[in-house]
């Protein structure tokens, strides 16, 4: 419902995205030098300036189709491939990840604070490269800029649209099942103690009033839970202390990524059902997708730098038997970009990709006559 | 004390919406409908004393072209002196139903005209008073709609335009006869409240200010309104002048739905902090004015709550729902 709600969801999933691949990238001991290019591949692509432009602008959130294909093109935008297994693996631990992180929140606007923790871990993985680096502090102030004034109903908003967004979802984290923060039926645990959020009195007290104002008496009542006052506000500026812990890198090299494939939910039927239409992108989201495509480079598997193969899971059998048995309810559907040639006959396609002509310097020797198609091919 | 009752099992989760939970208590026919919402659809269910569900039916938003259908954002039971219309707004418009949601009435497309580009486009809050049926808007306004005694001859009378925030929730009590007291009350994102004595033109009574949270639910009886805040505090205003007389600190989240039973006055609040509470309300005998006191507390474990409605007037039962969560939590006292 709120139109400024897709930055936001962006930004942390792809900052879950790549607070996973940067674990698996050592677990599976990639070479130093591939994995660093991965990760400024990964980031530079993601917080390329046209696509955030098109991003930050006011619109709907995207259907989940439309979401999860820009995570598979962003995840595929440098030397690394994942087998759709680890791919559907990947998001799952993003989506829960985040949504445990929205719900949490203490007030709406602490979305923002988790959203600012993403961005200073992005940064931390970033080496040796400060285009990229400048290009993550601008999305920063981009984002300070527009959502630092925001009202907290307007917030309130934001919270419900996401929530909404990822409702019914209750796939199983191991991480989660052991930090005892999910339950083992897939539902979040919401402690009922803890520091209060900023702005809200601790619960327990009734003050009455006269009709001139003045307190005329005081009572307590017991609550039920047992909360403390909040310590402090978390800052926005670019450098400060968040006090939110939520949205910082709970995974390190020791702690492994896995998912219960079971279906928790039981109410399958009750999810809403996308609908599986052969055209089921609006305009907005292929301008998403084609900026993000057009901001990447082309990387060819057997070029200069030989690409390699990152899996999810502990072994290669492991991962082919998750994709045989993966729920088909639990499946996501991916856009084939093939199915949309139609779509070319739009003005506003054409017109995006003139753009790049002129305008976009890393696209590798394009002549206006290239086929649009034949280099999605090569992707 | 209340013990749990059988829970109602839903077709579809609550969406995490405010209010999002309207009951209308058919005591003729010993007969309880449940209205909530899941998403791009809403479910209206019927249950008989013990919870077993009897009847229900799925109603979807008007207007689902585009690539996502749009959001209902509540479902209301309006009753009105010689009819119960059922009133579902969403992201398009305000569609109005008979009562069983069989067949639909009214339909009324919101005009996003003048909705700046960073705005969302939405209907929200619903409540009767009288024999009109006031809807908040995007936008602050509140639609009020002249209802017949039957029909679809519905008609647009009057726009009230005080609020500059979203409308959340909107709260009525039956007229009290004098001309300046208060009837309906409006409340918004930013807090504000605007209290309206209901007629052929509202007349606005007085406004009470916000505070820099949204005022996410308000109940009105007998010029006393109590109204829920996003920082968990429950706030009773004397409808008359504004003042406030009781502030509580009643939850740790923000404060999802109030609810009241008028024959006791009784007050129920539940929050995002899986917590309800109920309060009596009443008037100390020397001075008149407002106190509350705290009866029952009741925690849902890990359910963020976002709908809760007392099933009978005399607030001996009470139902809940839950983000995610694909039942109705029914409780009834000992």
């Amino acid at each position: 419902m709120s139109i400024r709600t897709l930055p936001l969801l962006f930004l942390n999933l792809g900052g879950e995205m790549l607070y996973i691949l940067d674990q698996r990238l050592r677990a599976q001991n990639i070479p130093g030098d591939k994995a660093r290019k991965v990760m400024n591949d990964i980031i530079s692509t993601m917080f390329n300036q046209k696509f955030m432009e098109e991003l930050f602008k006011p619109q709907e959130l995207y259907s989940k189709k439309a979401l999860r294909t820009v995570y598979d093109r962003l995840a595929h935008a440098s030397i690394m491939r994942l087998n759709q297994a680890s791919m559907d693996k990947l998001y799952d631990l993003m989506t829960m990840a985040f949504k445990y992180q929205v719900l949490l929140c203490p007030r709406p606007k602490d979305v923002l604070l988790v959203t600012l923790n993403h961005l200073d871990a992005i940064k931390g993985l970033i080496q040796d490269s400060p285009t990229i680096l400048h290009q993550v502090d601008e999305t920063f102030r981009q984002l300070t800029d527009i959502y630092g004034g925001l009202s907290a109903g307007e917030f309130q908003l934001i919270r419900q649209t996401l929530l909404i967004f990822f409702q019914d979802l209750h796939i199983r984290v191991s991480i989660f099942l052991k930090d005892k923060v999910q339950n083992s039926n897939g539902r979040f645990v919401l402690p009922v103690s803890g520091p209060v959020p900023w702005g809200t009195e601790v619960p327990g007290l009734i003050r009455t009033f006269n009709h001139k104002g003045e307190e005329v008496k005081k009572t307590e009542f017991k609550h039920g839970g047992s909360y403390v006052a909040a310590p402090k506000e978390g800052s926005l500026e670019l450098y400060g202390d968040r006090v939110l812990k939520l949205g910082t890198n709970m995974y390190s090299a020791n702690r492994p990524v896995e998912t219960h494939m079971s279906a928790a939910s039981k109410n399958l039927a009750s999810r809403t059902q996308e609908s599986i239409v052969p055209n089921p992108l609006a305009k907005e989201e292929l301008n998403l997708l084609a900026r993000l495509i057009g901001g990447m480079e082309m990387q060819k598997p057997s070029g200069p730098e030989p690409g390699f193969r990152l899996n999810l899971f502990t072994t290669d059998e492991e991962e082919e038997q998750a994709a045989l048995t993966r729920p088909e309810e639990l499946s996501y559907e991916v856009i084939n970009i093939q199915a949309t040639q139609d779509q070319l006959a739009n003005d506003e396609l054409a017109r995006i990709m003139g753009e790049f002509e002129i305008t976009d310097q890393s696209r590798r020797n394009a002549s206006k006559g290239d086929d649009w198609l034949a280099m999605m091919d090569e992707l | 004390m209340f013990r749990r009752e059988r829970s109602i099992p839903l077709r579809g989760s609550a969406a995490a919406l405010c209010n999002n939970l309207s009951v209308l208590q058919l005591p003729s026919c010993n007969l309880t409908h449940f209205g909530v919402v899941h998403g791009p659809s809403a479910q209206l269910l019927s249950a008989a004393p013990e919870g077993v569900p009897l009847a229900q039916r799925q109603l979807h938003a008007k207007e689902g072209a585009g690539v996502s259908p749009p959001l209902i954002t509540q479902i209301h039971w309006c009753v009105l002196p010689f009819r119960v219309l059922l009133v579902l707004t969403s992201q398009r418009g305000i569609q109005m139903y008979e009562s069983d949601g069989s067949v639909m009435v009214y339909w009324h497309a919101l005009d996003a005209g003048d909705a700046s580009l960073v705005q969302a486009v939405f209907a929200r809050g619903i409540a009767a008073s009288g024999h009109y049926v006031c809807v908040g808007t995007w936008a602050g306004r509140v639609l009020v709609f002249d209802i017949p005694t039957k029909g679809p001859n519905i008609v647009l009378s009057e726009e009230l335009a005080r609020h500059q925030t979203p409308i959340t929730d909107i709260a009525t009590e039956p007229a009290q006869g004098q001309d300046c007291v208060a009837d309906t009350v409006t409340a918004d994102d930013s807090g504000l409240l605007c209290v309206w004595r209901s007629g052929p033109k509202f007349k606005l009574l007085t406004q009470i200010p916000g505070f820099g949270v949204p005022c996410s639910s308000v109940q009105l009886w007998q010029g006393t309104i109590a109204a829920g805040y996003g920082n968990g505090q429950v706030r009773l205003y004397e409808a008359s002048t504004g003042t406030i007389h009781v502030q509580i600190n009643a939850h740790a989240r923000a404060i999802c739905a109030l609810d009241l039973a008028p024959e006791v006055g009784k007050l129920l609040s539940a929050a995002e902090d899986t917590f309800i509470h109920i309060w009596k309300l009443s008037r100390s005998p020397e001075g008149g004015y407002i106190e509350v006191e705290h009866c029952h507390g009741e925690c849902m474990p890990d359910t963020q709550l976002c709908g809760a409605r007392f099933c009978d007037p005399s607030g001996s039962s009470f139902a809940v729902t839950g983000y995610d969560l694909a039942e109705i939590l029914r409780f009834s006292s000992m």
